[in-house]
């Protein structure tokens, strides 16, 4: 059997990343195109930026997003991780099926019945819509993903140190906040992040679920897409989509070299017992 | 250690805790509402906030209940299939779902393939670099798009400088660009999935099909694409439920041909303002993916609980 990589899947590999990048791609390189129109190259230059600074509707727009990434993201991460520890630990009780049934289906379905769906329970409660209805339902279709991503995590994941924690007399909840979500922590941020980002994205449900004044930065892009293209939406999307690519890429190593830390003070505990 | 009566006893109440709160926020928040979606679509249209009839009178008590019942209609429904519009929005919406996630099997295939054959020391940056579009803007995403296929776009001044073509392709504002969003934006939700089948296959199965003279194209289809299977439906699932109700990308890269049924709800919401209409077109929707999101859902179950 080859062991080296063969040309094949060389070839596959760079076709795809090359489909995958070359758009975002270009979309980088036009933010900084002297010209108005997006497809002609007429020089370097940075005065789109310049410009969103300017544009006030456009910054505002992105502080309502952020505030609300924020919020949605941390309730998500706390109902997401109880979630995950029912569906991975808490073994059978009544109603396991409904429960798992609840966390994968708003992974699939599509985003237009839940956003009706959301819409329509708060003005059958009689909720005025706005900033903390955007909230509530961001948190209620993120807590999903972060369940998914937790869930993995717990999965596998070595039950020793928690049983003995637990025989030594360590009381469950505390035995959780001291043993379980340290190591599970990788994958808690994971899923805060992507809770995070996927509200910071979401364009169908905060549309429905909006009321006055609560516009989020999706909600600006599209609607100023709708009326044409603006470099000004190229130079706000290469800065999303830096701080994305910045963020994801620190945390990655971060784990990685948390997680390489952990296996070596692991390792030199066993030598020192054994 | 002895475990007391009253330890016990915070234990249980630690459990129900933990239970507790995340079902109760589903069942509130996502669960509830879809009754309040079924019970809108067979009420009234009405010019009044909010704008459908009748609306539940709770002060009014079991008696108020039953008038409201008794005040349903199927109208809504019976205009679905009045108006050729809908029909026509939900066959188009899951054909161009299903066309669109065979495309993305076979692009994502190679990939996936690509990537689970690499060295070992590959692996965790090639799943970052395609897990890392996912993370940046959907919306931004499909946008891109429309500089790259737009008449005077990249794509035809490319192939107009390479001489292909003499005048430029359209292919924003039609089906084509839609295809193109689609397997897009999803491919990665099909690329982790059959990726994770793959890496985990067992290799020395290729190794004994070889030794024993099968060629590589035959061990491909009697060996590793069976194996593989799990992850190809999951993938699939992944692209074709959501893809069926999609908004974004019909509306910004397909054309007046272009009709999917995410796009006529919003419309419809939107633009109408008709509450119980598009409630009754979510309503179907919802019907249309229910076999194949139960199906998602079981063996997205079955895979969790081999795992643990």
């Amino acid at each position: 059997m080859r062991t080296g990589p063969s040309w094949f899947n060389i070839t596959s590999i760079v076709l795809g990343f090359a489909f995958l990048y070359l758009p975002i791609l270009i979309l980088v390189i036009f933010s900084f195109n002297e010209s108005r129109l997006v497809t002609v190259w007429a020089g370097f230059s940075t005065k789109w930026y310049g410009e969103l600074l300017n544009n006030q509707q456009l910054l505002q727009s992105a502080f309502v997003s952020l505030r609300v990434a924020f919020l949605s993201a941390t309730a998500a991460t706390v109902l997401g991780t109880m979630a995950a520890l029912v569906l991975v630990r808490l073994g059978r009780f009544r109603g396991r099926t409904l429960f798992s049934g609840m966390i994968y289906a708003p992974l699939v379905m599509p985003e237009i019945i839940l956003a009706l769906s959301f819409l329509l329970l708060f003005v059958a409660i009689d909720q005025p819509r706005g900033f903390w209805t955007i909230v509530l339902s961001h948190t209620t279709f993120a807590m999903c993903f972060v369940a998914v991503v937790v869930q993995s995590r717990l999965v596998g994941f070595d039950r020793s140190l928690e049983e003995a924690a637990l025989d030594l007399g360590c009381p469950p909840a505390r035995t959780f906040f001291v043993i379980t979500l340290p190591l599970i922590l990788p994958g808690v941020v994971a899923g805060w992040m992507l809770a995070f980002t996927l509200s910071l994205d979401d364009l169908v449900i905060s549309s429905f679920t909006t009321g006055p004044g609560a516009t989020t930065l999706p909600m600006m892009i599209y609607s100023q897409v709708r009326l044409g293209v603006t470099p000004e939406i190229n130079a706000a999307c290469t800065i999303l989509v830096g701080i994305v690519t910045v963020a994801v890429i620190v945390t990655s190593v971060v784990t990685r070299r948390s997680e390489l830390r952990r296996e070596r003070d692991e390792r030199r505990a066993v030598a020192a017992t054994g | 250690m002895e475990e007391t009566g009253a330890d016990k006893m915070k234990t249980r109440l630690g459990r129900l805790f933990v239970i507790g709160v995340p079902y109760l926020w589903l069942l509130v928040f996502f669960l509830a509402p879809f009754f309040i979606v079924f019970k809108i679509s067979l009420s009234q249209t009405a010019v009044a906030i909010p704008p459908y009839l009748p609306v539940f009178d709770w002060s009014a008590g079991w008696n108020g209940f039953v008038e409201t019942l008794s005040e349903f209609n199927f109208a809504n429904y019976v205009w679905l299939t009045e108006d050729d519009l809908y029909w026509r929005s939900y066959v188009s919406s899951v054909v161009i779902a299903f066309t669109a996630t065979l495309i993305t099997l076979l692009v994502g295939y190679p990939l996936a393939y690509g990537m689970a054959r690499s060295p070992k020391a590959w692996r965790p940056t090639l799943l970052m670099l395609v897990i890392l579009p996912f993370w940046t803007s959907f919306l931004i995403r499909v946008y891109a798009w429309i500089g790259i296929l737009k008449n005077e776009g990249l794509l035809n001044q490319f192939l107009m400088w390479l001489g292909v073509i003499s005048e430029p392709l359209v292919i924003l504002n039609t089906n084509t660009a839609v295809y193109i969003g689609i397997v897009y934006s999803y491919l990665p939700f099909l690329v982790l999935p059959l990726y994770a089948s793959l890496e985990k296959m067992d290799e020395s199965l290729l190794e004994a099909a070889q030794d024993l003279g099968c060629p590589p194209w035959k061990a491909f289809w009697t060996i590793t694409f069976p194996l593989s299977l799990p992850g190809v439906v999951a993938g699939c699932f992944l692209v074709f439920i959501p893809a069926v109700g999609e908004f974004v990308i019909p509306d910004l890269l397909g054309g007046s041909e272009t009709l999917m049924i995410g796009k006529t709800l919003w419309m419809e919401f939107f633009n109408n303002r008709d509450w119980p209409v598009s409630s009754a077109v979510a309503v179907v929707l919802l019907l249309i993916l229910v076999i194949p999101i139960v199906y998602f859902q079981h063996h997205q179950q079955k895979t969790a609980e081999k795992a643990a």
